[in-house]
């Protein structure tokens, strides 16, 4: 079907809301509490535009499109409504981009230039939020919070941990881990999912603040190297330190929708530690020594077939790993099952 | 049947058992005893006699007295003079200077035909008044197709605030196929200065019962959910009563007069926000969530309550189906005025003499319900202000005494009949004052899911609260408006699109008030 923004033509498909047709066609409408996981919300009010044949203004997030929709995103009355909503919630926090982690990557941010606000019109903060750094790797800044709800959905919807939800009411409305406690004493598993959905700075990766602006990293798609799951992710790296900055999850992903666990996400300082074992090691004498692939694994090989040929292959058991995948375990069965001569194997994830 | 040759009428509500009725009329009852007169005169509690701010209060037939501000030690006086020498006691006689013109209307009621005479906790009561006759005959001789074409016809519109035709409501849901339908009463009457609702409750629940049961067959529901208020305590003891009443005439439950149609009515209880007055919200709250709006569409009539097809109605308009049904749509609408059929309850508050509740026709103007149904102005002071609908209402000044109060009337005024609350405000009323309260409800009562609702009404009442003590700007008045209007067309549901209309009429019609405030330093 076809619908017309602001009088072009563009296609649609049925089951879409207006903004999505809008953002697929790189028509910028501000909007601050949908993403494509979490769904409509029409809360943030910031995506109101003209629809012919409707009164008033209407939420483009939550408006399925018609075949001849005609749509207006940028007339005189949308723009003052959406600048209204934006200034509101610019006067209702304390969003100074100068240190946040998000600037250059931030929604609020992103809508407020589009519609040229230079400075909150009002001054209604006077919560006086102090940080929530109580947790591991997630720290909350409140005073930044505008209240999309993203996170509350992703906690309680996409991962189902159910930890995030509102507190109080009106303009005290915030959000509260299990019964408003602080993250790091809540039922949190830092799993990060609403870190990867905060379209502000409110919730952010602790260990990666001050370490790099968000123009100034590469971003490397990857597979976690941690269970056989194989969750697609981006390393966030600083190459001028060659470092690692942060990791999220890759949102369109198959296998995980952009959902990682609290290893995947926060369990990469191994790749750069010093204790890192970089080659096989072989223990002589009590002291183990660097030694090359073929050495080692002749060294198994061998040690392998004296055993089985002195006590039967039923003596030796394979234990297969979570952490590969399901190929790799397949192989390792072969391998017990035909060039050992075993049945004994099995599976860390039986235990 | 006994006869007795005077009833005593007493008014329970909830003001009435703040001023100690029941002890009042224990005594009564002893006192009467005492003077071996229980044989001769009948006491019956009622609901609200109609006035307040009058403490205990009392009806006696046949000489139509009402005794008002009663105390303990007065029972004795009243038995001594009036029931036993037959001279009524002047003293404790509401001032009948006041009254003169005073008119409870009862020819024309329909919502409160029964309230203040029948005891409402007594269904043979509300039978014999003609109750539950609309009801049988719904479910003996008509269809429900029947009954939502003749609430159609009968021109009823919700009487909740949003004047929604009832009739169309009904028809939306009625035709769904679903295996679950419902309906649900909106007793959560939280627009300021609203009473009505309660008083029907309170005076008269059967009638309630009765409509939300002919609702129910028109629609195909096999359940109905009554969501009220927590505080009316004493509106959940009544319905509670009728509901256990109404199951044990078997009027209630399943195969109703053998006619193969069930239904059960429940009460839940809500815990007091004036955002759980919308449909959704209520619904919301209702399951058990958070008492925030949802998205339409779906409408409720779709996907309501458990995502079923569901009707909510407000309950003055339910309580206007058994006499439509009874009657039929055209003595419905021979009531009010073209576009605005039937009655309507009023309650009046402020700087009258008879603060109180008045049910009449549709189109009666603003000023013959001041002066006819309560009392007129208090002596001395002239009338500045009277806002209609309550704080999602407007302000209307004295030019505007004689607008006919129905929807198209006062819509040419940008005024809204609401949930037909009248607050009359005299000369002595600032309007910086009343604004500023206004705003600091609707500040208090956001629910916080939306942002130009949660953060305008913060930022109205800051405006309001800075001319108030005396550091505002001109300037200031225009943002009021400009912001107010904004919220109006990006806020999610009716709260944060409601202030815009107490804020310019109160600003349009009394702006030297707020000039005066803002030129003070």
């Amino acid at each position: 079907m076809i619908v017309y923004l602001n009088g072009k033509a563009y296609e649609a498909f049925p089951g879409e809301q207006v903004l999505q047709v809008a953002l697929r066609n790189n028509v910028y409408i501000p909007h601050l509490c949908f993403h494509e996981k979490t769904g409509k919300a029409a809360k943030c009010r910031a995506c109101v535009v003209e629809i012919e044949g409707m009164p008033g203004l209407k939420t483009s997030c939550n408006v399925p499109v018609t075949n001849e929709m005609r749509v207006t995103t940028n007339s005189q009355q949308v723009l003052e409504a959406q600048r209204l909503v934006i200034d509101l919630i610019l006067s209702s926090g304390q969003h100074d981009c100068l240190s946040c982690e998000q600037n250059g990557n931030c929604e609020l941010q992103d809508a407020a230039y589009y519609l040229g606000i230079k400075k909150p019109s009002f001054q209604l903060y006077d919560n006086d939020y102090t940080i929530d750094d109580s947790s591991e790797f997630i720290s909350v800044d409140r005073s930044r919070c505008i209240n999309c709800g993203r996170c509350i959905v992703g906690c309680n919807q996409t991962v189902v941990n159910e930890v995030l939800n509102w507190g109080n009411r009106g303009f005290d409305t915030k959000i509260v881990f299990d019964t408003d406690l602080p993250m790091g004493s809540s039922t949190c598993v830092q799993c990060g999912e609403c870190v990867q959905l905060c379209p502000v700075g409110c919730i952010i990766d602790k260990r990666s603040i001050g370490s790099g602006r968000t123009w100034e990293l590469d971003k490397v798609e990857t597979i976690c190297p941690y269970c056989g799951v194989g969750c697609r992710l981006e390393v966030h790296v600083d190459r001028k330190h060659d470092k690692i900055v942060r990791i999220t999850g890759v949102e369109d992903a198959p296998t995980n929708n952009g959902m990682l666990c609290v290893k995947g996400r926060y369990g990469f300082d191994f790749v750069q530690s010093s204790e890192r074992i970089t080659t096989p090691l072989i223990k002589e004498n009590g002291k183990f020594r660097e030694a090359g692939w073929e050495e080692a694994i002749g060294l198994v090989a061998s040690k392998f077939n004296a055993i089985k040929k002195e006590f039967g292959s039923d003596s030796i058991v394979g234990l297969a790993s979570a952490k590969v995948t399901n190929e790799e375990n397949f192989v390792f069965q072969k391998l017990l099952r035909k060039e050992v001569g075993t049945n004994n194997v099995d599976h860390c994830a039986r235990l | 049947m006994k006869f007795y040759r005077s009833h005593i009428l007493i008014g329970i509500d909830d003001a009435s058992l703040a001023a100690g009725v029941k002890e009042i009329e224990a005594l009564l009852r002893n006192e009467l005893q005492k003077n071996n007169l229980s044989d001769e005169i009948n006491i019956l509690e009622t609901g609200t006699l109609g006035h307040f701010g009058t403490g205990v209060s009392m009806l006696v037939y046949p000489e139509q007295v009402t005794y008002v501000n009663l105390k303990k030690e007065d029972i004795f006086e009243i038995v001594e003079e009036h029931f036993l020498k037959g001279r009524p006691l002047q003293r404790l006689i509401l001032d009948r200077s006041l009254t003169q013109n005073y008119d409870f209307n009862y020819k024309r009621r329909i919502v409160l035909s029964n309230s203040g005479v029948i005891d409402p906790e007594n269904i043979d009561e509300y039978l014999g008044a003609g109750g539950y006759e609309a009801w049988e005959k719904a479910l003996t001789t008509m269809k429900p197709n029947e009954l939502v074409d003749e609430v159609k016809a009968s021109g009823l519109k919700g009487r909740g605030g949003a004047g929604f035709p009832a009739g169309l409501k009904w028809s939306f849901t009625a035709p769904i196929v679903a295996d679950q339908k419902y309906v649900v009463v909106n007793a959560d009457e939280g627009e300021p200065g609203t009473f009505k609702d309660r008083l029907i409750m309170e005076g008269d629940p059967h009638k309630l019962l009765e409509g939300v049961m002919l609702c129910a067959y028109a629609i195909g529901a096999s359940k109905a959910y009554i969501y009220i208020r927590g505080e009316y305590k004493l509106c959940i003891h009544r319905l509670e009563i009728a509901i256990a009443a109404a199951r044990e005439y078997g009027i209630l439950g399943n195969n109703i007069f053998g006619s193969g149609f069930d239904l059960d009515i429940f009460i839940k209880v809500g815990a007091g926000a004036y955002v759980c007055g919308e449909e959704t919200a209520l619904i919301e709250s209702m399951e058990g969530n958070r008492g925030t709006p949802r998205s339409k569409p779906p409408f409720p009539g779709v996907a309501g309550a458990w995502q079923k097809p569901t009707v909510v109605n407000n309950v003055e308009t339910l309580a206007n189906i058994p006499a439509i049904i009874k009657n039929g749509a055209k003595w419905f609408a021979a009531h009010g005025v073209d576009g605005s059929t039937g009655t309507k309850v009023y309650t009046i508050m402020g700087d009258v003499n008879l603060p109180g509740l008045c049910e009449v026709d549709m189109g009666t103007s603003l000023r013959t319900i001041i002066q006819q149904y309560a009392g007129g102005m208090i002596e001395g002071r002239t009338f500045k202000a009277a806002l209609v609908g309550g704080a999602a209402g407007v302000f209307l000044n004295d030019t505007l005494l004689d607008v006919h109060m129905d929807y198209n009337s006062l819509r040419e005024y940008a005024a809204v009949l609401g949930s037909g609350a009248i607050l009359v405000m005299s000369d002595t009323v600032d309007m910086v004052d009343m604004l500023w309260s206004v705003l600091r409800f609707f500040r208090h009562e956001s629910c916080g899911k939306c942002n130009p609702c949660s953060k305008g009404t913060a930022l109205l009442f800051k405006l309001i609260d800075g001319i108030r003590k005396g550091k505002g700007k001109d300037s200031d008045l225009e943002q009021l408006i400009k912001v107010s209007n904004g919220m109006q067309k990006t806020s999610f549901c009716a709260l944060g699109q409601s202030p815009c209309m107490p804020i310019a009429s109160a600003i349009n019609n009394f702006r030297q008030d707020f000039l005066t405030r803002i030129n003070v330093k």
